[in-house]
């Protein structure tokens, strides 16, 4: 504790020193943010018809829940009494942000995510029913709800009702990190989370690291599949990013122009922090090696004609600088927002931990969780063609 | 049309009977519950606080004093009140030097000379029991609120810990108890003011710079402090209505 | 009807799925719900009450009066008059309801007086502080004040 105390410089509020939110709470928008982004990349080639990308739609769908499911974890473990956590379904405080999410969480998983996988999967589910022996013919005739019906009319209700769906979900996604980003933004206490282009840098941050990990997720596939990566969908992917990137890039300059050009009673403060104990991981890690790099390199590909295996070891260098850079944003922001003492005068420090309940072995454990549950759904539902049983 | 003894009864029965419950849901009603009313009336009440800086001393009684009131855990990271110590320089009101040692449970060891042209004072801070309180807004389930009496406290059973409260206080009141694994925060000593007692900082404020103050009582000397006094409460421009209320306070005050 | 529900009814039993989701929900909350919650506001009303329930440390000088009117006497006028006696004794509600049982420890030493008298440029200028080497050097200040009634009566003629 001394250490805690040690770590402040100036003055803080005696009850701000420790942090309140630690990283299990960096680790949760950042996993919603991949889902957003998923879902997105996904509904381009639904709803847009941008036909490149159809190799990804399914993939992206099953990460996009592989990385759902495991969002609520980081918060349970975060929370003084995970076992209440119910309480905020039972008695929702309708003017509180974070209790209104409990439910945009809720409806993006089931309505969104879950009908629309399976309404897309359920030719192959119900043909996998009819070939299963054993326990997986007990979970695909599950998965089926026991109906048999495959016809090329029932085909296409699925077809027209999982479009709408889209439709939906394509709102439903800006929902779901807007919402995450205006948790943050609401809070005026905190000027650096209190402003109205927080959701929406939220947003776009999620959509980029969105299909980053869906270029990556397909690309990794490929290769452990020994596959050919087909190049147009990448290349189309990798386009997306870029475009989406410029737009997070140009809203994230915005704001920090903003604060520089307004200067307001927190500018000095929050200068101070962002030039020294938030330097590696804001201009650095997020803005240097996490945004700029990779939009560089992205633009590389754009303007250079270059050869497929350039092209993809450019894919995976900006996709991982991508990923490590919206990480970035979120340490931050959540991380950031906590140093700095509301009173302006003083600064205090995290102490990240190894083996708590809230350190780094844990948080380490849950990123990787996505991934082994990303690859169970991919045995269980698989996205590609030829794995798919033939038709009867 | 004659009425007969059993009319009579029937009707003057009925009569007293609501006259009686309505005598009863009348007294329930000004009470502020729908069950008995006891002795203290939440709606007869309006809690805040007035704090007279040119009187703080920065003993500490108050911060010892409520740790003990409140079983507040002892570590220099919870406090449900604590003192801070300014010091500001001739011509820089915009830096003030500021500390808390301990939140001032120990008072303040000298650390300024005398007579340096400086301006020194103590003040002591606690939760405002604001109005219209960002704290209870963002509580997603309900477990800190607003009492009818004003004061804001916290459901110690309901509470979740997710700690969204405490970063939404603009002055820094509230923390996670680490035995409950709960928020916290001052409860305006609730367990005394409705028996007639006062808080227990006032209680052993030694100089009165501390009072607390029903605001509904027409008698109490609040509505004086108030009214012959240059009166300030903690960030005003946060909108967040508190009922703290100082006099004295400079402008280099955070 | 049945022609509109050909083709559909997977769609039917997803449906179903949901409602059975839902009302499981409703049952959920009816159980769940502390009584009573709403009724005052967004919380548990029985919150009030607990929040009244807590134990009470410090008596208030009024409870300490009715027994010590002595005091009360010696105090009467004086410059520590207004101070309550637990600023000094403190917490004593468990004295005041079994004052046989428990006997507080008198403030004994200098750290008592010095907690609010010893000379700090923050303290108010109007306020009586001293500084221990010039004022009364290793000498205890109850040789010469009584706690009661600090001023020294002979030094003010």
């Amino acid at each position: 504790m001394e250490a805690v105390l040690q770590g402040v410089q100036g003055f803080m509020y005696p009850n701000e020193v420790e942090l309140q939110w630690s990283l299990l709470i960096v680790l949760y928008p950042y996993i919603t943010g991949l889902v957003a982004g998923a879902f997105i990349l996904a509904s381009l080639e639904r709803v847009f018809n941008v036909q490149a990308v159809k190799p990804t739609y399914r993939l992206a769908l099953l990460t996009a829940l592989a990385f759902l499911i495991v969002a609520p974890l980081p918060l349970q473990l975060h929370l003084g009494h995970p076992e209440r956590s119910l309480e905020m379904y039972l008695t929702p405080h309708t003017v509180s942000a974070m209790a209104m999410f409990g439910f945009v969480y809720l409806w993006y998983l089931m309505v969104v995510l879950v009908l629309e996988i399976w309404l897309d999967y359920r030719k192959d589910i119900v043909l996998m029913w009819r070939e299963a022996r054993g326990w997986r013919r007990l979970l695909y005739g599950a998965f089926a709800l026991w109906s048999d019906n495959i016809s090329e009319e029932a085909l296409r209700v699925d077809d027209r009702v999982g479009k709408f769906l889209t439709v939906i979900g394509i709102p439903s996604a800006f929902l779901l990190h807007g919402y995450v980003g205006f948790i943050f933004g609401s809070v005026k206490a905190n000027p650096w989370w209190s402003t109205p282009l927080m959701p929406i840098v939220f947003l776009f941050s999620a959509m980029v690291s969105g299909i980053a990990l869906v270029m990556l997720v397909y690309m990794a596939a490929a290769w452990a599949r020994d596959r050919t990566i087909d190049m147009d969908c990448v290349d189309t992917i990798a386009r997306y990013l870029m475009y989406a990137f410029i737009i997070d890039f140009s809203l994230e300059m915005l704001d920090l122009i903003h604060r520089i050009y307004e200067a307001d009673e927190s500018f000095k403060t929050l200068d101070f922090m962002v030039r020294t104990r938030l330097y590696t991981s804001q201009v650095l890690l997020q803005i240097v090696f996490g945004t700029v790099l990779p939009i560089a390199l992205l633009a590389v590909t754009q303007l250079v004609k270059l050869g497929r295996a350039a092209r993809t070891r450019l894919y995976v260098a900006s996709g991982l600088l991508t990923l490590i850079g919206i990480f970035a944003m979120r340490w931050n922001v959540v991380i950031g927002g906590q140093l700095f003492s509301k009173s302006f005068l003083g600064y205090t420090t995290y102490k990240l931990d190894f083996a708590t309940r809230e350190g780094l072995l844990p948080a380490a454990g849950l990123m990787v969780l996505p991934f082994a549950i990303l690859w169970v759904l991919v045995k269980l539902l698989p996205p590609w063609r030829s794995d798919r049983a033939r038709p009867a | 049309m004659a009425t007969t003894r059993r009319d009579f009864l029937h009707h003057t029965g009925r009569l007293l009977v609501l006259t009686a419950s309505a005598a009863g849901a009348w007294e329930a009603l000004v009470a502020g519950r729908p069950e008995t009313a006891e002795t203290y009336r939440t709606a007869a009440h309006w809690w805040g606080m007035a704090i007279d800086i040119g009187k703080c001393i920065g003993c500490g009684n108050c911060v010892r004093a409520c740790k003990e009131e409140n079983d507040v855990p002892r570590e220099p990271l919870y406090f449900r009140t604590w003192v801070e110590r300014y010091h500001v320089a001739p011509d820089d009101l915009e830096h003030p030097i500021v500390d808390s040692p301990d939140g001032g449970y120990d008072g303040f060891p000298e650390k300024y000379k005398a007579n340096d042209g400086s301006k020194n004072f103590f003040v002591p801070k606690l939760c405002s029991h604001c109005t219209a309180s960002p704290c209870v807004q963002v509580c997603p389930v309900g477990a800190t609120f607003d009492s009818p009496d004003g004061v804001v406290l916290v459901d110690k059973t309901y509470c979740l810990g997710c700690r969204y409260c405490v970063q939404a206080c603009p002055y820094g009141c509230r923390f996670i108890d680490p035995r409950t694994r709960t928020v916290d925060k001052c409860s305006l000593c609730y367990h005394r003011i409705t028996k007639g007692l006062t808080t227990a900082c006032c209680e052993t404020c030694p100089t009165g710079a501390r009072q607390l103050g029903d605001l509904k009582n027409p008698t109490d000397p609040i509505h004086a402090f108030l009214r012959d006094h240059q009166v300030h409460v903690l960030k005003p421009q946060m909108a967040t209505h508190p009922k703290v209320y100082y006099n004295g306070l400079d402008g280099s005050v955070r | 009807m049945s022609r509109f529900l050909k083709n559909k009814e997977h769609l039917g039993r997803m449906a179903g799925l949901f409602a059975l989701g839902i009302t499981a929900f409703f049952v959920a909350r009816h159980l769940l719900v502390p009584p009573q919650f709403g009724l005052f506001g967004h919380y548990r009303p029985g919150a009030l009450a607990d929040n009244m329930a807590s134990p009470v440390q410090y008596a208030g000088r009024v409870v300490c009066e009715d027994c010590h009117a002595d005091v009360v006497e010696a105090r009467k006028g004086g410059k520590h008059a207004r101070i309550g006696c637990e600023a000094c004794h403190g917490p004593l509600a468990a004295h005041a309801a079994s004052p046989g049982d428990v006997v507080p420890k008198r403030p004994g030493g200098r750290e008592s007086c010095l907690h609010c008298h010893l000379f700090n440029v923050a303290r108010p200028k109007t306020f009586p502080q001293v500084r221990v080497p010039e004022h009364s050097d290793a000498g205890p200040c109850l040789a010469c004040h009584k706690a009661h009634a600090p001023v020294i009566s002979s030094l003010t003629q």
